[in-house]
């Protein structure tokens, strides 16, 4: 497999986009109920941590700081693209499917239809030692959709 | 004829092995001639792990085709040669290191002897550990000193018996440069401090210690030495009775040996001293149901079945390196680890660590490129066949200090040649381009 398959031009992009980045200068939209992740991959060293905002049953908001690899910094900026606006029930489908096809090993092809710009990380799985970094963001981001979908603790 | 000098080694002015002659030594080491996606394969990880020559391959073959029995226990002929197997590479080991036979345990790994030190100094400072373990016991107001630029293996267990016995645990600095601070070393070592910890080479920085200059301090003050050789051993002439050292560590696997195999270096009155870490079978002389008798160094060590093909075959692997020459290995990769930093130094957007061109430094270096991660850099230069190592290379407190989490390392040994720096070079020359930094 060639370099190219696994830095596929949008991931380079993405890389240097990294939509959704900086949480702490952007406000929770009023109203929405908010979780935060940070995740930490001990191999390299990489960190992230990600804030889901949810409002009426949809992700009103993703944000994100980080500092990692092109693969991990360009998985979060697509993760970022394509969370916000999605109904809650179909970010969780998204975010099982991804790690599906992260973790196949290459046997599973990615569908563009459920996952959007996130295909081009299927490379990414005939890499055993890069699913870490495509995956930390969306594991911190399942852990944070979580966290803004628990029930708020009741009042003192 | 190239030669290298280095400040406080036994290589000085010895000749170097010669591309031609890596050429030949190239081929005792069959996975150097493997196909990397039709790249020739450049091995730049010796640092994390050896290739392994023929003679180490067959020697652990021979023993499991011939001579496979239990060591030190059967009176049949089997059980005896392979005892005489075992404790021959003992010898060839000891001899390795200057040492005696006696001195030299065998671990799995040197996490595993470090560990053992830490191990048995927390049973030295348990109530009723003895009169001849008080040496080793640690408390309130006992200091531990390690270095800045120590790997975890040899900074966790310290930080773990610094915490179980109450003693503190301090650290020499590193300057800018990755050189210790001599000066503050000097400060921190006193009359509190028990243990004095310290890699002779760094994994990271490449850096060569002064290994004497800190041995006189922490005999100033009746503390005990340990030395981390993992870096050491396998690249230069070592001599641990020269060095003055109480204790030193390395790892079979970094040596050209197989994993699973270590060793651990203890002037013998001291390890005769110490209470064992593991206890049970083979390392005691009576036993009955309340009680136990140990064995001297090294059995009083070697608790339970013993890695015996392993010790064989690091062994043949010491061996071969005494063969070609420790001094002419060394020399060989100064010039290699020059060719490294001096090539890095002048690519645009490369930090390399450690020593500048010119000072002494292993045939390793580590660096950082400008905009691209670590990660990034070393899966660019795996597509063309070149390996190396990524990431904080179990060394977080160092790269902290260096203001970087990750950074990416070449590590060279007696089988790599020029063109495989200048290879490596002219990938690394091509990074930032390739990910637009």
């Amino acid at each position: 497999m060639s370099l190219e398959q696994l830095y596929q031009q949008i991931i380079l992009e993405h890389a240097k986009l990294r939509t959704g980045s900086g949480l702490a200068e952007t406000p929770v939209p009023a109203g929405a109920s908010s979780g935060q992740s940070h995740q930490l991959n001990p191999v390299c060293g990489d960190e992230i941590t990600v804030r889901v905002a949810v409002s009426e049953g949809k992700v009103a908001q993703l944000r994100w700081d980080g500092a990692g690899c092109s693969i991990s910094m360009a998985s979060a900026s697509v993760l970022a693209d394509l969370a916000e606006g999605m109904d809650v029930g179909s970010f969780t489908k998204v975010i099982d499917n991804f790690r599906e096809v992260l973790r196949s090993r290459g046997k599973l092809a990615a569908d563009p239809e459920i996952l959007g710009d996130a295909s081009a990380f299927e490379g990414v799985s005939k890499y055993a030692a890069r699913v870490k970094c495509a995956m930390i963001s969306w594991v911190a981001a399942e852990d944070a959709l979580a966290q803004a979908l628990a029930p708020s603790p009741a009042a003192p | 004829m190239a030669f290298a000098a280095t400040s406080e080694s036994q290589a000085l002015l010895t000749p170097a092995l010669g591309d031609d002659e890596v050429l030949r030594i190239r081929n005792d080491f069959p996975i150097l001639s493997r196909s990397m996606g039709g790249h020739r394969l450049i091995y730049l990880d010796s640092g994390a792990t050896s290739q392994n020559p023929v003679s180490v391959i067959e020697a652990e073959q021979e023993f499991y085709e011939q001579r496979n029995a239990a060591v030190h226990r059967g009176a049949h002929l089997l059980a005896v040669e392979a005892t005489e197997s075992f404790e021959d590479a003992r010898e060839t080991l000891a001899a390795f290191l200057g040492a005696g036979a006696d001195e030299i345990i065998w671990t799995s790994n040197a996490t595993e002897g470090l560990n053992l030190l830490s191990y048995s100094f927390l049973n030295a400072s348990l109530p009723g550990a003895g009169a001849p373990a008080a040496r080793f016991a640690l408390g309130a107001g006992d200091e531990i000193v390690v270095t800045e630029m120590e790997h975890h293996a040899n900074l966790i267990p310290w930080q773990q018996l610094a915490e179980r016995t109450g003693a503190t645990l301090r650290f020499i600095p590193v300057d800018d440069a990755g050189v210790l601070d001599l000066e503050a070393a000097a400060r921190i070592i006193n009359a509190a401090t028990r243990v004095l910890a310290f890699s002779h080479a760094s994994n990271v920085l490449g850096t060569i210690n002064p290994v004497k200059t800190l041995v006189a301090m922490a005999r100033q003050v009746g503390a005990l030495t340990v030395l981390d050789a993992c870096q050491s051993a396998p690249h230069l002439p070592l001599d641990v009775k020269d060095l003055g050292v109480d204790f030193a560590v390395l790892s079979g696997h970094k040596m050209l040996g197989p994993t699973g195999i270590g060793v651990l270096y203890g002037r013998s009155e001291l390890l005769n001293a110490m209470p064992p870490f593991l206890t049970g079978g083979s390392m005691i002389t009576t036993v009955t149901m309340e009680r136990a008798a140990f064995l001297p160094a090294p059995q009083r060590f070697e608790a339970g079945t013993q890695k015996v093909s392993q010790a064989i075959a690091l062994a043949a692997a010491a061996n071969y390196l005494t063969e070609t020459g420790m001094g002419r290995v060394h020399a060989w990769e100064s010039l290699l680890g020059q060719r490294l930093v001096e090539g890095l130094a002048s690519i645009p957007g490369i930090r390399v660590l450690g020593p500048a061109p010119g000072q002494d430094r292993i045939g390793l270096a580590s660096f950082d490129v400008a905009g691209v991660h670590a990660h990034d850099v070393g899966q660019f230069l795996d597509s063309k066949g070149i390996a190396v190592r990524v990431g904080h290379h179990c060394a977080q407190p160092l790269h902290r200090r260096l203001g970087l989490t990750a950074t990416t390392r070449a590590s060279t040994y007696l089988y790599n040649t020029t063109s495989d720096v200048d290879a490596f070079l002219a990938a690394v020359a091509e990074v930032r381009a390739y990910f637009g930094a």
